[in-house]
């Protein structure tokens, strides 16, 4: 971030002018996930006019999001009542989680683009006069006059290029940016030696400065496709406002997660999930899958830690917090995102590969065609200029456009139909899948399971029972039954792995596991309380489409083998792996992956972190848990599933685009390099060639 | 060939007025909502619900 505190595009502190006209109020961030036009600006923006203890409003369209200034402690409310009145989905966000909103890479990348392609507009208009056959005094004044404009606007502008040039080559790694800063660094150089001895060779500062502004235009739509996605995924975070019950004595508040102090006491609730560290005041029971992956229920005493993120079950537990929320929730999201990194790393993208490719041939060819004139003319300056006309000309400006091109636009498409890609090769290795796993729970199926029509006196009667237990098939019995009365069954005791039992109305009931599953014993009578899921929308149709396009599918899942067996059989699934435990998840992706499969991940939950960061590429719903979006590659904001295979289908389209791009830059290098070889290139002919050869690629890239 | 001397700083400060103005949008952000400036085109600002004239003035920096 240093290189952008010189950056003409940042104001001195943009916050502190902000700040400054917000001073005295509050700014509140809402979600407008519904508004599409001019009149819902006109919309929300009026009725938020109208709403008292409101200062301003600013939609963000683009964003659909709107930025509310209001009277400090107004709070959220009247204006979230005042949409909701007046027609308008809006959901509170929470500011912490966001970006401050400011693009500032995009901005820095904006300005450099302005000053290149300013210098590069009136660099060129002298060149034109050069070209057209100015000579001596008006040669040497245009070329002095080129010199001053192009070489403080490539210091500025070029930067990017050559921080990630010497950055790779630190690492010991070649990368594209190699040879595109040591040709802009060349050409610089010999054109300011021209200049200077007016030794009546060309001079290439239109080339450098062309080059510069091409390859910056492909940064930024790469930039932008990107940031969209990630401002995107930051919301959704954000959504999720998080709120905690503060005991304050004897009363109780509800306060913003981010205001929690070390040393406050939190209640939570059973199935709620510990906002901040901090200490059980009381025992009780914990699901601590979230950072551990374990799925066994943990029995903490009174004075054990508890750390952000663990469910409480059970009992409700009261939490005196030892570490404020950013602290607790940093920490833990960092863990993840390294865990999730950690494989990635190692995958280079196609352009890295083309540039691992392309580097030395075009060094090489370089230092030929210095060998080759050297020894047939003796002239040192001759050759330097031939070597740099090849270096220029050859320089990939159609391959750094070639591959960001494609990503942008298919990328962008994505995006509108609901698929969000937060990894810059995310949509390469979609190309390159061939065996996809399915999580059973939550990606497949939604909602809670539904339990079969039961009298209030069964129902009752497994309320009490499955209330009792920490079992998961208990607790989601417990959850189906919320609402129903539970029954007042007495000397409750629990057989772990095999079921509930206890007296009521003096007889024998148990819940327990039986040759139907789980069965419910009540007057002698078993009932058996089968479990049935919800299908997600497009289910069907998404494993059909993915089998009859030849992938590998199978289902995985932490569930019983009949349960998930039959709901494969509904989806036409054959491989099954059910049981599965958090590690067994990660193990089998890792097994596949080393068998040479390239595996999708998609899943949900917590259980599926591991396996998500671990797979060749993965993408998660936009209901799943905080960890497994962050694990994943991409997330589905739409609940259909079919949006799986569409975005299979628009990889491997946007990698065949990819190719025939690499494909047309390389034509064109082949036609270019022999010319520049034999010494005939000249600036004009660089210019054209690397304009024709950019326009061409980024059209290919963006027609349908 | 003297009008050069006229011309061509002449072409240079236009060409770097461009580019202040430029940079004036980016600092001001105005490239942060390219889809809602796009429709705020079409908005009437005599017309606003709330009956206030003239929209910028109650609203807000974008973000």
């Amino acid at each position: 971030m240093t290189a952008l505190a010189a950056c003409p595009a940042c104001t001195a502190a943009p916050s502190a002018a902000q700040t400054a006209r917000d001073a005295s109020g509050e700014v509140l961030h809402l979600s407008l996930p519904g508004i599409s036009c001019a009149a819902c600006i006109a919309g929300v923006e009026g009725t938020l006019a109208g709403v008292p203890g409101v200062r301003a409003a600013r939609v963000n369209l683009g964003r659909r999001r709107v930025r509310v200034v209001t009277e400090p402690g107004t709070g959220a409310a009247p204006a979230l009542a005042a949409l909701e009145t007046a027609g308008f989905e809006a959901h509170e966000l929470d500011t912490s989680a966001l970006d401050s909103g400011n693009d500032d890479p995009g901005r820095a990348l904006l300005a450099r683009i302005a000053v290149a392609g300013f210098a590069m507009m009136n660099v060129m208009a002298l060149s034109v006069a050069v070209w057209s056959g100015a000579t001596a005094a008006t040669e040497a004044m245009f070329h002095w006059i080129s010199a001053a404009i192009a070489l403080p606007a490539l210091a500025f502008a070029a930067v990017p290029f050559f921080a990630s040039a010497v950055s790779a080559l630190r690492a010991g790694r070649v990368n594209m940016d190699v040879p595109i800063a040591l040709a802009i660094f060349l050409a610089s150089v010999t054109s300011l030696h021209e200049t200077v001895y007016g030794a009546g060779a060309d001079t290439w500062f239109d080339a450098a400065l062309s080059l510069t502004f091409f390859l910056l235009a492909g940064r930024y739509l790469d930039h932008r496709a990107r940031a969209t996605a990630r401002s995107a995924a930051a919301e959704l975070t954000a959504l999720e406002m998080p709120r905690a019950t503060l005991l304050d004595g004897a009363a109780r508040r509800t306060v913003a997660v981010a205001d929690i102090v070390p040393g406050d006491r939190i209640a939570l609730s059973a199935g709620a999930r510990a906002p901040v560290d901090g200490v059980a005041e009381d025992g009780g029971v914990l699901d601590r899958s979230a950072l551990t992956g374990e799925s066994a229920l943990v029995r903490i005493a009174a004075g054990e830690p508890v750390c952000a993120g663990e469910t409480v079950m059970d009992a409700p537990l009261t939490l005196r917090a030892t570490a404020r929320a950013e602290d607790s929730a940093l920490r833990r999201l960092a863990a993840l995102v390294e865990v999730a990194e950690t494989g990635r790393h190692r995958y280079s993208g196609i352009a890295d590969r083309a540039a691992r490719l392309y580097a030395p041939l075009v060094h090489g060819l370089a230092a030929i065609a210095f060998a080759g004139w050297y020894t047939a003319t003796g002239d040192v300056h001759l050759a330097i200029g031939i070597a740099t006309a090849v270096l220029i000309i050859t320089c990939p400006c159609a391959l750094g456009l070639a591959v960001p091109a494609v990503t942008a636009s298919v990328t962008g498409r994505l995006f509108r139909s609901g698929v969000l890609l937060k990894s810059e090769t995310a949509l390469e290795r979609l190309a390159d899948v061939d065996c996809i796993l399915l999580d059973k729970t939550g990606t497949l199926t939604q909602g809670t399971p539904q339990l079969p029509e039961l009298s209030d006196d069964a129902a009752g009667v497994a309320l009490a029972l499955a209330r009792a237990s920490d079992h998961p098939v208990s607790r989601a019995i417990a959850a189906a039954l919320e609402g129903r009365a539970a029954a007042d069954v007495t000397h409750i005791g629990e057989v772990p792995g095999e079921g509930v039992s206890g007296q009521w109305r003096g007889a024998p009931v148990s819940l327990a596991r039986g040759p139907l599953g789980t069965e419910l014993a009540l007057h002698g009578h078993i009932t058996p309380l089968p479990m049935t899921e919800t299908l997600r929308p497009g289910a069907e149709a998404m494993a059909a489409a993915l089998i009859a396009a030849g992938y590998e599918v199978r289902m995985l899942s932490g569930d019983r083998p009949e349960a998930a067996g039959a709901l494969a059989r509904r989806l036409g699934i054959t491989r099954v792996h059910a049981a599965m435990r958090p590690e067994d998840k990660a193990a089998l992706v890792e097994e596949l992956g080393a068998a040479g499969r390239r595996v999708l991940m998609v899943g949900d939950g917590l259980n599926d972190t591991a396996a998500l960061a671990a797979a060749h590429v993965s993408l998660a719903p936009a209901s799943a848990l905080d960890a497994a979006r962050v694990a994943s590659d991409g997330l589905l904001l739409a609940s259909d599933l079919m949006t799986i295979p569409q975005t299979l289908r628009a990889s491997r389209g946007a990698l065949r685009r990819i190719r025939q791009n690499l494909g047309i830059a390389a034509g064109y290098n082949a036609i270019a390099i022999p010319i520049a070889l034999v010494g005939l290139a000249s600036p004009l002919a660089a210019a054209l060639a690397m304009s024709l050869s950019s326009v061409t690629v980024v059209m290919n890239a963006v027609r349908r | 060939m003297n009008i050069l001397i006229v011309l061509i700083p002449v072409s240079v400060c236009l060409g770097a007025l461009g580019l202040v103005a430029c940079i004036w949008t980016l600092r001001h952000g105005q490239y942060e909502d390219l889809e809602g400036d796009a429709a705020r085109v079409l908005l009437d600002d005599d017309d606003r619900p709330d009956g206030k004239r003239h929209g910028p003035a109650q609203t807000s920096k974008p973000d």
